[in-house]
């Protein structure tokens, strides 16, 4: 009996209800489209805005969320953040770890101070979304659009504002107008000139909050580049092999209609 | 004797070319069977590209196949480890990224495929006297492949992975008196858990294989009875028949490549398009994602499963909208197969893909509101198709006269192409 209660809240309720926190007030603002330089079918990494990126992780993020699949190897893959294998080995040796090992994680004693656990950041990029409903989903797989979640992450680092008036975030939350029940653990992670460029891109939020989302989109898609080279070769063969078979089979045909 | 016959040997028995071949023809003719099924086997002359999708689907489930036999070598089936093998596979396999986008993509693709060649089975009878056991060899083909493809999305153990585990298998739970007891052992234990991925694991291993066995039956008893065409009547003479090889081959050859275009665009552009971003957060039973959606290729069904408010009554509609498939030979009770010669079916064929398509769209949204009321109706006329539309019009429908032979019947097209 408990199972079938347990199903039917699930079935029916699940899909309407709002996250437990949620809390009257406006619904949840639509990230606005950025322009990312790894979208679309030539998209690449812009190597300056990913170790920029990176500059903010180890700053920044990296104090309380993890990212166990990233290896200081992976810093020199192409396509890539574009670091040779050696400066990768000295930031491993920082560290006082191997090229091989992950990314080290935060202390435990600073995630327990969270209600909930920060999420490791090695897929967030692809984890996280916003619902683009009918018809704009439809154009989306013309428009090869798939930024929704660096979109989201980017909109949501610059989303904190105070609450309207009569809405106050529970004990422990920061409102922000992009995340889904407006009322975020997280409390601001970035603030104009916390992060210090060496390559003169502006130090500022709207900067910042891109640069990291643009990372977060490496970490996710390691092989993004590599993806969509091969995917041109992909397409331009067969494109040619369909030509081909259409040829083929109307010279084909032709024998056919001839008795 | 025309050129094309005599080109291509058309007499339907096989010449081993050399020593070894006639060594083994004589042994295991195997080559006789190939020739005489997949090379001078007849096919109505008229076929139209929706005939081609057969042979897709075919290719679909040899890429199936082939990718899933390469990703289970590096897929660990345990509830801590499967999330992080997968993502890997995905970083430090070689190509295992490719190998992963193309086997969960390709399973998109399979059920694309699969209901192009459903849809054109209803628009041009192929389920009707003689195909009775070929349709239902589909139908039992297609269960299969709805079991295989849930339980591969579960093996992912991600967000989405998990509750629709939990979803699908506690439907089970509305069997009266033993309901509890089947999910308790569907799981392998109190909770979906590590049991369960292990079972799925293998099961989704097993399966594909099965699928391939039954693919054989249905392409041999079709084969048995000879295929249907656009114009749904027998093929009377040499004439109205052309050589599977080289003519439908070349054809099914050139659809294909187009749909491999499809393939990679979804691969290699858009390989996230169809997946939703919570099964990127590896599952966790201790936090409820904020909607669980299933598949796309299984929003019609989850759409007549929420549509109907008693549990029980919600479970046994999911279930017959896809067994009320096996008996359409049977509801149907026109002997016209082509829509082309029955106008008022054919109307209320194209509401019934509307209604397929909207149905799809009202199970990605929550069940409130509007959604509900029409999820209700379009749960309602699916059910009516087959069990009051479809009987009920073989007996008033005044269907156009069939042609006098498939010959005739390409002649009719010229020229009417040729007025419009």
């Amino acid at each position: 009996m408990i199972a079938r209660t347990k199903l039917l809240a699930l079935l029916f309720a699940a899909a309407l209800a709002a996250p437990a926190v949620a809390q009257e007030g406006p619904p949840a603002q639509t990230p606005p489209k950025l322009t990312w330089s790894f979208a679309g079918p030539f998209g690449i990494y812009d190597t300056g805005q990913l170790q920029r990126g990176f500059k903010i992780y180890r700053e920044v993020c990296s104090n309380c969320h993890s990212m166990t699949m990233v290896s200081f190897r992976n810093l020199a893959d192409p396509g890539g953040l574009g670091y040779s294998p050696e400066q990768a080995k000295a930031l491993a040796d920082s560290y006082k770890l191997a090229v091989a090992d992950h990314l080290p994680s935060p202390q435990e004693a600073v995630i327990s101070a969270f209600p909930i656990k920060p999420p490791d950041m090695s897929v967030l990029a692809k984890a996280r979304s916003y619902k683009r409903g009918f018809p704009d989903f439809i154009f989306d797989f013309f428009t090869q659009y798939q930024e929704h979640g660096v979109d989201y992450i980017a909109a949501l680092l610059k989303g904190y504002e105070n609450p309207p008036p009569g809405v106050t975030p529970p004990p422990g939350t920061f409102y922000n107008k992009y995340f889904p029940s407006h009322n975020l653990a997280m409390p601001q992670p970035l603030f104009a000139g916390a992060v210090t460029y060496d390559d003169g891109a502006p130090q500022t939020l709207e900067q910042y909050s891109q640069d990291v989302a643009a990372f977060l989109m490496w970490a996710a898609e390691p092989h993004l580049v590599q993806r969509k080279r091969i995917g041109f070769q992909v397409m331009i063969y067969l494109i040619i092999l369909a030509g081909l078979l259409y040829a083929t089979k109307k010279s084909v045909w032709r024998t056919a209609e001839a008795h | 004797m025309s050129r094309a016959r005599s080109k291509y040997n058309m007499t339907g028995v096989y010449r081993p070319r050399s020593p070894f071949l006639r060594w083994l023809e004589r042994r295991l003719p195997i080559g006789q069977l190939i020739y005489s099924e997949f090379v001078a086997y007849p096919t109505p002359r008229n076929l139209n590209y929706w005939w081609t999708f057969g042979a897709i689907l075919s290719l679909m489930l040899g890429i199936q196949l082939a990718t899933g036999i390469v990703l289970a070598m590096h897929y660990t089936p345990n509830v801590d480890l499967a999330f992080k093998s997968i993502e890997i596979i995905m970083r430090d396999v070689n190509y295992g990224w490719l190998l992963r986008y193309l086997h969960a993509n390709g399973a998109s693709m399979f059920f694309l495929a699969a209901y192009i060649h459903m849809f054109r089975s209803l628009y041009y009878g192929s389920y009707k006297e003689p195909y009775e056991l070929v349709w239902i060899l589909g139908v039992i083909t297609y269960l299969l492949m709805v079991v295989t493809g849930f339980m591969g999305y579960v093996l992912v153990w991600g967000q989405m992975s998990f509750w629709a585990a939990k979803v699908i298998t506690n439907l089970f739970s509305a069997i009266p008196v033993v309901g509890d007891s089947v999910v308790t052992w569907l799981w392998g234990g109190f909770a979906v858990g590590n049991p369960t991925l292990n079972r799925f694991y293998s099961l989704h291993y097993l399966l594909p294989f099965v699928i391939a066995g039954v693919v054989v039956l249905h392409i041999w008893a079709l084969h048995v009875v000879g295929q249907n065409n656009p114009a749904g009547i027998e093929p009377k003479s040499e004439k109205d028949t052309i050589a599977f090889t080289p003519y439908a081959t070349i054809k099914d050859s050139f659809v294909l490549g187009l749909f491999l275009i499809l393939f990679a665009w979804l691969v290699f552009y858009v390989p996230n398009y169809l997946v939703h971003s919570d099964n990127y957060i590896q599952a966790n039973p201790a936090e409820t994602p904020s909607e669980i959606v299933p598949e796309w290729y299984y929003l019609p069904f989850y759409a007549i499963l929420r549509a109907i408010p008693n549990k029980l009554l919600g479970v046994m509609a999911l279930g017959a909208s896809i067994l009320i498939l096996a008996f359409l030979p049977w509801l149907d009770t026109s002997p016209v197969r082509s829509a082309r010669y029955r106008p008022l079916y054919r109307q209320f064929f194209w509401l019934f893909v509307i209604v397929c398509i909207g149905l799809g769209y009202l199970g990605s949204n929550p069940p409130e509101g509007w959604y509900v009321i029409f999820a209700r109706l379009f749960t309602v006329y699916y059910f009516a198709y087959f069990l009051i539309i479809l009987p009920v019009l073989g007996l008033v429908e005044k269907t156009k006269p069939l042609p006098n032979s498939i010959s005739e019947s390409i002649l009719q097209g010229k020229t009417a192409g040729a007025k419009a």
